[in-house]
């Protein structure tokens, strides 16, 4: 197992170690807020992170694991490719902004722009997202327990968005849908991969684009 | 047959102007097209040389070196770039452009030791195996993005901003949607791709200066990494990119070329290259930054002469993205009778849009883009490519230059008062800069 305490070694240090070949344990103490904390990890690394961090924890993160006990900064686990993240505490917002892959997992709440430009991550929140979430969302699943704040899936592409609470207003083109057996066992899988077990798939309404966007039309004009 | 000779045009409400009108009327849509702001707008045709005589002695054309290497990114980068000369290709997208053209340009710039660079969409491995050196386009859509091509390129640019559209977004139209470009947006085929106007993860100089340490951090503090920012309020964007720690600022006047923008956004926003220089440098020197922080202008290089007074004003090296479609063949008299198919004419074509490029460059159509030959149009581009050094070379020994960075703005002379103004230099036969006390 390989300890970072950051109170005494640089961001640097960590960083350098997970981007080598060896991977296994690795500890973080005192994160204290700092920026890009694991950044860039390449292989399966199994992290923990003891203490807030700042901006862009887990960013680009390939095939790590990496659980930060406490808060999370702005940019979460940015365009993250594969592996997973989970978040004791609230992210702030952009959290998993145009990820490719992987699991992010935030027990607490994330801001505004919780999946923005979203390319295939899959992202469950079980507290609530602020506002302009998914926007521009091209792929994916975000998962949300709570509530989520306005224009959620501002002119979203693909991507597939799932709400417990209530949902305060839809951007252009995001439309409700309908939950049909097959969003019903993805998003079961999700539930699972995230380990609630307090909800049901039937607790959630389903998300995605009108597609009404996807070939400028002008008198679609106002909804750009 | 009327005589047209005798027929007063109105300079207002000119024949463009009028089918402009006309074409909004039908169609109810605002012109969206490519290339750059084709207005008369100020610009390094209005400085002159000086040349050597009583006071200076010139350097001998074909006997007496004059260096034009350039190193880009030493301020914080492990591993600067060293290109052996100061002309870079700016960035273009695979999307915007067919893979055969995005070949071409890394042959050609590769044969002449400079850098090409990527553009919304990724990098292609076409583009990254015939390109020495490949600058990573870090744009607000992070189409194509990914940790892998991050440390496969030489330096990383964070384009905030361009030329033909500083604040604006772009939109890449269906027609150009191809299965593999949309398979490296992770979008659906054949839709109009929206690419957004300001990054997904930060917002302003003081997030900019956290996102460029975490890119740092992943790239191991390797690659230098550019800002990119369109010609606007220069003076302080070139601050603000400073202060963020970039290692190089590229800064792209309003005559800089797109792919695709709206026409109202190419010509009325942004000012011109020439101001946009005199701007940047003065943002370098106030911080005693300049030479340390490396900046490269874009935007309207056409000529060796545009390069030497580019980098007379105080540049490190400039970049071309119009001039090198040219190269490889766009607008060529060969294609005259498929433009005139388009409705326009060669010398005019500027719908690299709509993905009917009879040239083969601004298309994804495979018919079309097989038309243009990779290693050929590389080679034109390595031949334009050294005509613009050579060019460079011979202004610079004639003002006495062993080095190309060693023309200064006292080498200059304006020919307008507006472009003494702007750039800082006398009036020609006065020592009078307009502005300066």
């Amino acid at each position: 197992m390989n300890t970072f305490d950051l109170s005494d070694n640089p961001v640097r240090e960590l960083n350098q170690h997970l981007h080598g070949a060896v991977t296994g344990k690795v500890v973080v103490s005192n994160a204290g807020g700092k920026h890009s904390v694991a950044v860039g990890a390449t292989g399966a690394h199994e992290v923990e992170i003891n203490g807030n961090v700042g901006y862009y924890c887990a960013g680009m993160n390939c095939d790590a694991n990496i659980q930060v006990n406490g808060h999370a900064g702005p940019g979460l686990a940015e365009n993250m490719m594969s592996g997973r993240v989970h978040v004791s505490g609230n992210a702030s917002q952009y959290c998993a902004a145009t990820a490719h892959g992987g699991l992010v997992v935030i027990d607490g709440d994330a801001s505004s722009r919780c999946g923005i430009s979203m390319k295939g991550v899959d992202i469950v929140v079980k507290g609530s997202v602020g506002h302009m979430s998914a926007f521009m969302a091209q792929k994916g699943h975000l998962v949300v327990c709570g509530d989520a704040g306005e224009a959620l899936g501002d002119s979203i592409y693909e991507a597939q968005l799932y709400v417990g609470g209530k949902v305060e207003s839809l951007g252009a083109d995001c439309e409700e849908k309908e939950m049909r057996a097959e969003h019903k066992e993805t998003l079961q899988s999700l539930l699972d991969a995230a380990g609630i077990n307090d909800m049901t798939v039937d607790d959630f309404k389903r998300y995605g684009s009108a597609r009404k966007l996807y070939h400028f039309n002008i008198d679609n004009a106002s909804s750009y | 047959m009327v005589d047209k000779s005798w027929l007063k045009e109105s300079a207002t409400f000119s024949r463009p102007v009028i089918r402009e009108i006309q074409r909004a009327a039908e169609t109810g849509i605002y012109d969206i097209r490519g290339f750059g702001a084709k207005r008369q707008i100020p610009h390094f045709d209005d400085l002159v040389f000086l040349g050597a005589s009583m006071s200076r002695y010139p350097l001998e054309g074909y006997r007496e070196t004059c260096g034009t290497n350039v190193t880009l990114g030493d301020r914080f980068a492990k591993k600067p770039i060293h290109l052996d000369i100061p002309i870079t290709i700016a960035g273009m997208s695979f999307g915007a452009l067919s893979a055969q053209a995005k070949e071409a340009l890394g042959r050609g710039a590769s044969q002449m030791g400079t850098s090409t660079t990527t553009g919304d969409g990724g990098m292609t491995p076409e583009e990254r195996g015939q390109s020495k050196y490949l600058v990573y386009q870090y744009l607000p859509s992070r189409y194509g993005m990914n940790p892998e091509d991050l440390r496969k390129a030489d330096a990383i640019e964070v384009v905030v901003g361009q030329g033909a559209k500083p604040g604006g977004g772009g939109m890449l139209l269906g027609q150009k949607i191809s299965p593999r470009v949309a398979g490296m947006r992770d979008l659906p085929e054949g839709i109009d791709q929206r690419s957004a106007c300001r990054h997904p993860d930060w917002t302003g100089p003081d997030d900019l200066e956290i996102k460029i340490a975490e890119l740092r951090e992943i790239t191991d503090w390797e690659k230098p990494i550019f800002i990119k920012v369109g010609a606007a309020r220069t003076f302080y964007d070139v601050t603000l990119a400073v202060k963020a720690g970039a290692d190089v600022v590229v800064v792209d006047g309003m005559q800089g070329g797109t792919a695709a923008t709206q026409d109202v956004f190419i010509e009325h926003v942004g000012i011109p290259t020439l101001p946009a220089v005199r701007a940047a440098v003065n943002a370098l020197k106030e911080l005693d930054m300049h030479r340390k922080v490396q900046l490269i202008v874009s935007g309207g290089i056409r000529s060796g002469a545009d390069v030497a007074k580019a980098l007379a004003m105080g540049a490190d090296a400039v970049s071309i993205g119009t001039a090198a479609l040219i190269a490889l063949g766009d607008n060529n008299d060969t294609h005259e009778a498929e433009y005139n198919k388009l409705g326009t004419s060669a010398g005019y074509y500027d719908d690299y849009q709509d993905g009917r490029d009879p040239a083969g460059i601004c298309t994804q159509d495979p018919e079309l883009s097989a038309r243009l030959d990779p290693v050929a149009a590389g080679r034109r581009l390595a031949n334009y490519l050294s005509v613009l050094t050579l060019e460079t070379q011979t202004l610079a020994r004639a003002c006495g230059k062993s080095h190309v960075h060693n023309l200064e703005p006292e080498d200059l002379a304006a020919l307008t008062i507006e472009a003494a103004a702007m750039a800082g230099v006398p009036l020609a036969g006065t020592e009078w800069i307009p502005g300066k006390f």
